[in-house]
């Protein structure tokens, strides 16, 4: 299979700071499992992605104004004002359930959207119509829960923040100790919950012709325009997609802790969490580069560093050096690649 | 010439930009079936009237007629749509996507409402071995192409429309012989299929080749229309000339000897530059010229230390030299200067002040130790204001606000400030008015008498003639002529600019008999 061969070797060599951060993703944890005393533990997988959730979401939703060349700076607060829906409609009968799961998700969406008229309609440079926009999110989740708490559906809690057989159990679908369900049964639902949404979004969505405008408009936005893509609707897309992947993290985190809580400071940290995830993963600050599976990889990596702290016994007061350090260095190495520009004049460009 | 009618045919139409007339009242059609060359000096109206066909830009007046019907094309799709497809240089390719991704950008087949990549890689494999490009992987991002490559995925995208009108715009000017060859067959196919094909091109063996249909145009008007054959080159380059020469100059100085200053020889840069060799001599103003895109460009910038991998020797005063950087190059020992390309990005801060800008590459001039001294700073932008002549309200207004022309002085005197050697001026006066060109030229020739040696790119002929001492031509990244005294003339320079030699001969004799 030469033809095969060769298309794997394009296939890495045009992804690769997805490639490599995926290979420090794998490495640095079958190392943590091998120093954890319960490692390789449907328990301890459980227990790291249910911790991971929110970041992983909050930074897919910062990737796709990042393709376009922007920066997001209202995820964190628009997963926020999520979580205090959330913590408000996410109980009662299972009808009122999922109507308040929904209401959840399209409040972020429909954030996500208003950022998107914002920037294409109002002309304004994402960063700064983020910040005003973001600014807005947090005060009306202020107002939502002027203080923490709420009470999500305590079933719902346990049964998608722990393992499939759990899942099954809670809701009794179906005979949770069936053999045939044995050996999947150990699978943690936050992973499953993960992998479907992003992959079952993404990967369609990157193969719309709005999908790939985005990345066409990151790369060159006036060949975009030359060849007469659609960019008013893919960057509308593009945001309206940030808020809905932003709500996801916030209803998580929402039913994960059985409450809500409008705090400024967290989301600010979940922002720039998320930033650093997406460029870990790959994908260009520039924009074209890069995609939602990366920011996957770069937020599950920065997470993994955190655990990290726990099982060594570093002093936790380490830990914003450390990952400072970390990024600092993966950045540097994707800028390498300037060295070989000869025309510097096209640097600036 | 064909009887059948025009697939496309443009009347009365004008364009302005501005006060400028980039095209005047013109009428012109293309028939089913041909190859047609458009002929022209620069800035000739060519890409004008190029992108009005193709739906870039809109008319100022006129009627645009397809298949006889009245059309108004309000972009490159629409345009598309209607069969009109310009193959633009490079300009249309996403530099991050995939080379299939590229070739069905707008229009990508589909499956189940998402691009169905399989097929898009089926066809778009189809499509490059129709133009015997089998070895580029539609896998392939386009940025990891070469320059030529990506010029024929261009073309492969534009047959993916398939088109009626083909417009090539310098289509082959980066392509290897071997693919240009490829490009030939396949315009004789689509002659065979019906396709008008619109060939802009400077190389006039390429278009006496190809071409059945010829058409001049020059100062924005369509001059004349002509099938292959009832011109000779001679003629056709006097169609192209003819033009009134609307600015003074100042007086021709004497031609004299002069000691080298500054030699280059074989400079090479990438595709560029192919080994030039020049000499220019202390206090003189030499000419670069030739067509668009042969290198001068580049020169300049080797000169000043922004390309990256340059190979030959650059001499000043005898001691070689190495420009690291433009950092390096303007200062001792070997003080160039250069006046960029486009004033707005490489030239000026626009928001900065006039001032700040005035003094921005001299700074070290106007500080005591490491703080500038805002007396120093003052005396010496009243000097280059007033030196230049440079009309503005205040220093300290952004200098954004001044004219055209005015923003060019500015950039001048800013490099001034540095006091040069050797002045590298990028075509300084495009774009402003009669007026400030010829307080430019005066200026040039002050610099000249003052022992600095300047090397001027300049797209317009007349100012070569006018200008300077010596013209040096470039084509294809080497000198293709030298001239000076009473060679400089536009017919000698358009011929070496064209790479044909005889014309200037017979144009010698004419003279001489006459």
């Amino acid at each position: 299979m030469p033809e095969l061969k060769k298309n794997m070797r394009l296939l890495i060599s045009q992804n690769i700071g997805f490639t490599a951060a995926t290979i420090i993703l794998v490495v640095l944890w079958l190392l943590y499992n091998f120093l954890h005393p319960r490692g390789f533990s449907s328990a301890v997988l459980i227990q790291n992605t249910n911790e991971s959730v929110a970041i992983v979401f909050v930074a897919i939703a910062q990737t796709l104004p990042v393709l376009l060349g922007g920066l997001d700076l209202s995820v964190g607060a628009v997963m926020t004002l999520a979580n205090c829906v959330a913590s408000v409609l996410v109980s009662g009968t299972p009808f009122q359930i999922i109507l308040g799961m929904m209401i959840t998700l399209l409040t972020g969406t429909a954030f996500g959207l208003l950022n998107g008229l914002v920037v294409v309609y109002g002309r304004i440079q994402p960063i700064i119509a983020t910040l005003a926009t973001g600014s807005i999110a947090i005060g009306l989740a202020l107002f939502i829960r002027p203080q923490p708490g709420g009470d999500v559906d305590g079933d719902l809690g346990w049964a998608l923040t722990n393992d499939l057989y759990e899942l099954v159990a809670t809701y009794g679908w179906w005979d949770a100790d069936a053999g045939w369900f044995a050996p999947i049964s150990w699978f943690p639902v936050p992973l499953l919950i993960i992998l479907v949404i992003s992959f079952g979004i993404w990967i369609p969505f990157k193969r719309t012709i709005t999908g790939r405008t985005v990345y066409a408009i990151g790369s060159s936005e006036s060949a975009a325009f030359m060849s007469g893509l659609p960019i008013d609707r893919a960057k509308l897309a593009a945001f309206t997609l940030a808020g809905f992947f932003a709500a996801c993290g916030g209803l998580y985190l929402a039913i994960q802790t059985s409450s809500g809580n409008a705090d400024i400071s967290q989301a600010g940290s979940y922002t720039l969490n998320s930033i650093a995830a997406v460029v870990l993963g790959g994908t260009s600050l520039l924009g074209g580069i890069g995609g939602a599976i990366g920011s996957l990889v770069g937020a599950l990596l920065l997470r993994l560093l955190a655990f990290y702290f726990r099982i060594l016994s570093i002093d936790p007061l380490l830990q914003p050096l450390i990952e400072g350090v970390v990024l600092l260095v993966a950045v540097s190495l994707g800028a390498l690649r300037t060295l070989q520009t000869k025309n510097r004049l096209r640097l600036f460009r | 010439m064909s009887k059948l009618a025009p697939i496309m045919r443009l009347s009365g139409i004008s364009k302005n930009f501005g006060a400028t007339h980039a095209l005047k009242d013109v009428d012109f059609s293309c028939r089913p079936g041909s190859i047609h060359a458009i002929l022209g000096e620069n800035g000739a109206g060519k890409s004008t009237l190029i992108k009005i066909m193709s739906g870039v830009l809109k008319p100022t007046s006129g009627n645009l007629y397809i298949d006889g019907r009245e059309a108004s094309l309000q972009s490159p799709t629409q345009a598309a749509s209607k069969g009109v497809v310009c193959i633009f240089q490079e300009l249309s390719l996403v530099p991050d996507l995939s080379v299939a991704e590229n070739i069905f950008l707008d229009s990508p087949p589909k499956k189940w409402g998402m691009i169905d990549r399989k097929k898009q890689r089926v066809a778009a494999q189809a499509l490059l071995a129709r133009i015997k490009c089998e070895d580029i992987d539609p896998s392939e991002l386009v940025k990891d192409l070469s320059l030529s490559r990506r010029q024929m995925v261009e073309i492969a995208k534009a047959l993916g429309k398939k088109p009626k009108v083909l417009i090539l715009d310098e289509a082959t000017s980066a392509l290897s012989s071997q693919d240009v060859e490829t490009i030939y067959d396949l315009l004789e196919d689509l002659k065979c299929e019906g396709v008008s094909s619109l060939f802009i091109s400077h190389k006039m063996q390429e278009v006496d080749r190809l071409c059945d249909t010829l058409s001049v145009f020059r100062n924005g008007q369509h001059i004349e229309t002509f099938a292959k054959g009832e011109r000779s080159d001679e003629e056709i380059v006097k169609l192209m000339i003819g033009r009134s020469v609307d600015a003074q100059y100042p007086d021709k100085r004497p031609l004299i000897k002069r000691e080298t200053q500054l030699s280059i020889s074989d400079l090479k840069w990438g595709g560029e530059l192919q080994g030039v060799t020049l000499k220019l001599g202390k206090g003189e103003i030499l000419g670069l010229g030739g067509l668009d895109g042969q290198g001068q460009k580049e020169l300049l910038l080797a000169l000043f230390g922004v390309l990256r991998g340059v190979e030959g020797k650059v001499e000043i005063d005898g001691r070689a030299m190495t420009m690291r950087s433009p950092a390096s190059a303007k200062t001792s020992p070997t003080n160039f200067a250069l006046v960029p390309e486009d004033r707005k990005t490489e030239g000026l801060m626009l928001e900065m002040s006039i001032a700040d800008n005035l003094m921005i590459a001299s700074l070290a001039s106007i500080s005591n130790g490491p703080f500038v001294s805002s007396t120093k700073e003052r005396d010496a932008v009243a000097k280059g204001i007033k030196k230049l002549q440079i009309k503005v309200g205040s220093a300290k207004h952004p200098v954004s606000t001044l004219s055209g022309g005015n923003q060019q002085k500015v950039v001048i005197a800013k490099w001034l400030q540095t006091n040069p050697n050797i002045v590298l001026l990028n075509d300084p006066t495009r774009g402003i008015d009669v007026g400030t060109k010829q307080e430019i030229y005066k200026l040039i020739h002050e610099l000249a008498e003052q022992g600095k040696s300047v090397l001027l790119y300049s797209t317009d002929y007349a100012e070569l003639i006018g200008c300077c001492d010596r013209v040096a031509i470039m084509y294809e990244g080497k000198i293709s002529a030298e001239l000076e005294g009473d060679e400089v003339s536009e017919a000698a320079i358009l011929s070496a600019a064209l790479n044909i030699g005889d014309v200037l001969e017979d144009e010698k004799r004419e003279t001489f008999n006459a």
